[in-house]
């Protein structure tokens, strides 16, 4: 043994003796935290600090106190690969994290390689779940398709209809639930997509697209776009006499499609975002940040807020940081959240996050149960 | 067949809104050579009055045709008067200006009033009631039509025979024509330009008034951004049918509003707006001065 040796092995027990001697669950938090998008990415550093704080005064997780490792991947996915491999080498147990869906895309397969679980509160895209490369993927916010799902789940299981067309505004978010609503209806080979149409927004009125709508004998409508059009799109049906039912999305659940279509609005179906506004764990989580921060929180706080207790609960129940253990504790047990009661299906999506389909109702959007 | 039907009522009444704000961009044109790009405002701010105007009738317990009627009456006065005042204020001081002068200043005047609107009433989405009611023999000889397109069509059918018979036939449309061919000379003969300028503004707002009430009863809403699409389309026609032509601006509304209808219907919605300007570059290409217009005689 040379001197070399020696340094090494000294430098080993140093480290070891370190972690022992202090010894704390670390939870990575990964996300924008600063740059254009940092109001993305800082109510859930807030959530995760109220959450450990909690957690912290009752004890920590497994009697050792929780530890919060935060690093800033700007939402840039080249940056979010250093974030990824500066919490791997800090000794992250698991990973809250990233906020957008090309960042969380680029660090994932390095977390996969360390076997760490990272859960994001807000990555929407849904090839991160879907494509099934990531099994340590898990998210609390529903995934980009999940309306245009359960806008033709609807449609076809619900209402029963075979023929069904597709509209929208040609806009970002339109266009793309348009697109994933087009998949699905091909997929379920229940119903034949026979109309797949867009409109310019803004235009003084679409009477040609009813009349094509009317010619290609449609069942039903599905508007992927906003509520100026769909309102008037609804009224024109209406006042030709047309039954023809219409399925659209959060951008029409709105109190001013109701105002401006008046009665023609009755009986049209939006899907929106559960209502998690009486849920009291919400109630709880919305007051504790009003008193730390005096302010309202911010977008993806709750989802935070909940992909955080979920982490660390799964770590309790687990009575380890293993990777495998975490992982089989999240697939089966149900976690008690300010979204409500959530678990999560074999891809890592949360199930009972999500959206939910609702109906005007005498001048109302009614939540269809 | 019915397909073939429906597409075109729904480009004739959107066809005829077009004319009815084309109209006014000719007789303007014809006269003093300006592009009044705020004519769009006075339209929305006719379609503005007429649901205040309505909303006070329906406080009242008045509805239907009355209320229509009276909320017409107003509106076409209201944006005479705008019109009437935006040439006073925004054109006629810069009349013997470059004419590009004028025309920044009607742009100007455009984001003015759009603003305005926006910030006095609201900037969303009013609902505007639907005020015509169902009239049954009217729907067994039309059943592809509602009454609002009823309306619409006569309306229009109506304006276009007292547009042509007061610019063909009264002292005021003789003048008119008089400075249109010739501004100096009519000047030079006894004839008050100003007054005749006046006169043309507002008839082509009070025109616009009446499209944006029929409108906002035909599709039930009204924004302070509804001017600008509808405003450029009918530019567009007035264009298309020959700048400066009456006949032209009610051709060239009507070739717009079908070809925009049949294009949707036919080939894909998608492109609606590409049908439309595809066909205005296509006669511009074949006839420069559109459809019925002559390079020297105007109106």
């Amino acid at each position: 043994m040379g001197k070399k040796a020696v340094i090494l092995l000294s430098f080993y027990f140093l480290v070891t003796v370190n972690a022992y001697g202090k010894e704390t669950i670390k939870l990575g938090v990964a996300g924008s935290h600063s740059g254009d998008l940092a109001s993305y990415g800082i109510p859930s550093l807030r959530a995760a600090e109220l959450v450990v704080k909690e957690i912290n005064t009752k004890g920590g997780v497994l009697g050792v106190p929780v530890e919060i490792l935060a690093e800033d991947d700007v939402c840039k996915p080249e940056i979010a690969t250093n974030t990824a491999t500066k919490l791997i080498s800090r000794g992250a147990h698991v990973v809250l994290g990233h906020i957008c869906s090309g960042a969380t895309k680029a660090a994932l397969s390095l977390y996969l390689d360390a076997k760490i679980i990272v859960m994001s509160p807000s990555a929407t895209n849904p090839e991160l779940t879907q494509s099934g490369r990531y099994p340590n993927f898990y998210r609390t916010i529903a995934s980009d398709d999940a309306q245009a799902k359960l806008d033709v789940d609807f449609a076809i299981n619900n209402l029963k209809l075979k023929k069904l067309a597709v509209v929208h505004d040609k806009g970002d978010y339109g266009k793309g639930l348009a697109e994933y609503a087009k998949k699905f209806i091909a997929a379920s080979r229940k119903a034949e997509l026979v109309l797949y149409e867009g409109v310019t927004p803004g235009a003084l009125d679409y009477s040609a697209l009813v009349q094509k709508i009317l010619r290609s004998g449609a069942e039903g409508v599905i508007y992927g776009g906003y509520h100026p059009e769909a309102a008037l799109i609804v009224s024109t049906m209406r006042k030709k006499g047309m039954k023809t039912y219409f399925i659209s999305d959060d951008g029409v659940k709105d109190e001013t499609f109701i105002k401006v279509a008046g009665s023609y609005a009755e009986g049209v179906y939006a899907s929106g975002p559960k209502d998690v506004s009486k849920n009291p764990l919400a109630i709880a989580a919305l007051a504790v940040h009003r008193k730390v921060y005096s302010a309202e929180a911010g977008a993806f706080y709750l989802n935070a807020y909940a992909a955080t207790q979920c982490l660390l609960t799964a770590i309790e129940k687990a009575k380890s940081t293993n990777y495998e253990k975490i992982g089989a504790i999240l697939h089966r047990e149900y976690f008690n959240t300010p979204l409500g009661k959530i678990s999560f299906d074999r891809r890592g999506d949360a199930i009972g996050v999500g959206f939910s389909m609702y109906q005007v109702k005498n001048g109302a959007f009614v939540e269809i149960k | 067949m019915d397909y073939f039907w429906g597409l075109f009522i729904s480009g004739l009444t959107k066809g005829s809104i077009y004319a009815l704000i084309a109209l006014g961009y000719s007789l303007v044109y014809g006269i003093i050579e300006l592009i009044n790009f705020a004519h769009g405002e006075i339209y929305m701010i006719g379609a503005f009055t007429s649901l205040i105007v309505v909303s006070l009738l329906l406080m009242e317990g008045m509805t239907g045709w009355g209320a229509l009627l009276l909320s017409l009456i107003v509106a076409v006065i209201y944006a005479a008067a705008y019109g009437f005042t935006v040439e006073k204020i925004a054109y006629k001081p810069l009349r013997q200006a470059s004419r590009l002068s004028p025309l920044i200043s009607a742009v100007g005047m455009s984001i003015f009033l759009q603003n305005y609107v926006l910030l006095a009433q609201t900037p969303d989405f009013l609902p505007f009631p639907n005020l015509i009611p169902e009239i049954s023999f009217l729907k067994r000889i039309f059943p592809l039509m509602t009454p609002a397109e009823i309306a619409i069509l006569l309306t229009t059918a109506c304006l276009m025979v007292v547009v042509t018979f007061i610019v063909k036939f009264t002292k005021m449309g003789m003048a008119m024509r008089a400075a249109a061919q010739d501004r100096m000379m009519a000047l030079l003969l006894g004839v008050n330009v100003n007054r005749v300028i006046s006169h043309a503004f507002i008839l082509g707002s009070s025109l616009a008034a009446v499209a944006g009430v029929l409108i906002a009863t035909h599709v039930g809403r009204v924004n302070f951004y509804m001017g600008f699409i509808a405003g450029l389309k009918a530019f567009t026609a007035a264009v298309l049918g020959g700048i400066g032509s009456i006949p032209g601006a009610v051709v060239g509304g009507l070739v717009l509003g079908w070809a925009e209808s049949f294009g949707a219907g036919y080939i894909s919605s998608d492109y609606e707006d590409a049908f439309a300007f595809f066909l205005l570059i296509l006669i511009l290409i074949v006839k420069p001065s559109g459809i019925m217009g002559r390079a020297t005689q105007k109106m």
